[in-house]
């Protein structure tokens, strides 16, 4: 897929138009991962606003986010990046070889008392 | 009062101290809790994006089976409550998906959203009334500092939770006062615990965490209570000097019912 039909791919599945963005950068300054990140949330906006999906999809940014919505529910615009980085690792999930995370990665992250609610919380985020 | 009861698989294994306590109370209280019968995962995770429906049927499951009983569902898992509120509140307003699903469950009759979900802590709060469980209290927590951590799922977004204020949330601080303890409000009562990425990332998690219970402990709480066994299994695991529990254990030991 090319980068525009990717970008309008994750406008049209998360309904947000990045273009409401008014880059207060609230989402970056309430982001919990924000250290953990090469690209922040405003930037994943102007990312997509620009159709630079690639580096994007590319990048360990979008597979650190918490999926904890504070920037979801902080954002004065609706913009809401966290459906957006959800979006763009819906985008390589769903590619042939795309899974972050494996089945079979799973045993040696096991300990005693890791919740099974963990276990399919990061399947699911991770891996189609 | 009778009540349809979704646990999650999480509540069946290693949280089954929640599970146990939540019911114990809810009778003691005068609240019967039938669990769904045959349910399924409730998915785990919300997926944010609108074309994901295959991922959502089974929250639908119990939705339904909670309308064929004409019950109000209760779920304690902050998770589980998260995806059976959000799935039914987009059966209310997405026309697309609502279609989709009920064309693929051929139910007998359709399903649009119309069962009333609620968390076990708006039982406690809507239903019983804090009146009531304080009257029940046998045993008070004789004004213990408590923190409540409350953690995203929970509250977030505050317009489909509806379950509290998003930004400054009261409900537990107000079980705890019906309790006899004294709630400890602190800044990062509604931040991330690390979540999910305690599988992947670890020490990342960890250092989230760490953040809450320094948090918590700078303002003088003596332990925390939660309402999510994977907050409860980060914040347990991460060395902040504040130990975690389940809301329930607090609320059982208060009624006596422990």
């Amino acid at each position: 897929m090319e980068q525009k039909k990717m970008s309008e791919k994750i406008r049209e599945i998360t309904g947000i138009n990045p273009r409401k963005c008014m880059k207060c950068g609230k989402c970056s300054a309430t982001c919990p991962a924000y250290e953990e990140m090469e690209y922040h949330p405003h930037q994943f906006v102007a990312m997509i606003e620009r159709d630079a999906i690639e580096e994007l999809m590319e990048s360990k940014a979008i597979w650190n986010c918490l999926s904890c919505m504070a920037c979801v529910e902080r954002c004065p615009r609706g913009v809401e990046p966290g459906k957006l980085v959800e979006a763009a690792r819906q985008l390589v999930t769903r590619q042939q070889g795309g899974n972050y995370l494996l089945p079979d990665d799973i045993p040696a992250r096991l300990d005693g008392d890791l919740p099974q609610q963990a276990l399919v919380s990061a399947l699911r985020k991770f891996t189609r | 009062m009778i009540y349809s009861y979704y646990p999650g698989c999480t509540l069946k294994t290693k949280a089954k101290e929640l599970d146990i306590a939540a019911r114990r109370c809810a009778e003691s209280l005068g609240v019967t809790l039938e669990e769904l019968p045959q349910w399924q995962c409730c998915g785990g995770v919300y997926p944010q994006v609108k074309d994901e429906i295959a991922t959502r049927l089974s929250a639908v499951r119990a939705l339904v089976a909670a309308r064929d009983k004409g019950q109000t569902l209760v779920t304690v898992c902050s998770a589980c409550h998260h995806v059976l509120k959000r799935t039914n509140e987009d059966l209310k307003t997405d026309g697309n998906f609502r279609d989709k699903v009920n064309r693929y469950l051929e139910l007998e009759q359709p399903y649009g959203g119309e069962t009333r979900v609620i968390h076990y802590l708006e039982l406690l709060r809507d239903d019983i009334g804090f009146d009531k469980i304080k009257a029940a209290v046998q045993n008070p927590l004789n004004g213990e500092a408590v923190g409540a951590y409350y953690g995203c799922m929970l509250l977030r977004p505050g317009k489909q939770m509806g379950l509290d204020d998003p930004e400054n949330p009261e409900v537990m601080e107000k079980l705890l006062e019906a309790l006899g303890a004294k709630p400890v409000v602190y800044a990062m009562r509604n931040e991330c615990c690390g979540g999910y990425q305690t599988v992947t990332n670890p020490a990342f998690a960890q250092k989230k965490a760490e953040a809450v219970l320094h948090s918590a402990s700078a303002r003088g709480a003596d332990c925390l209570i939660t309402a999510c066994p994977l907050c409860q299994y980060n914040l347990q695991k991460t060395d902040g000097g504040v130990p975690t529990y389940y809301f329930t254990k607090l609320l059982a030991k208060a009624l006596g019912v422990e």
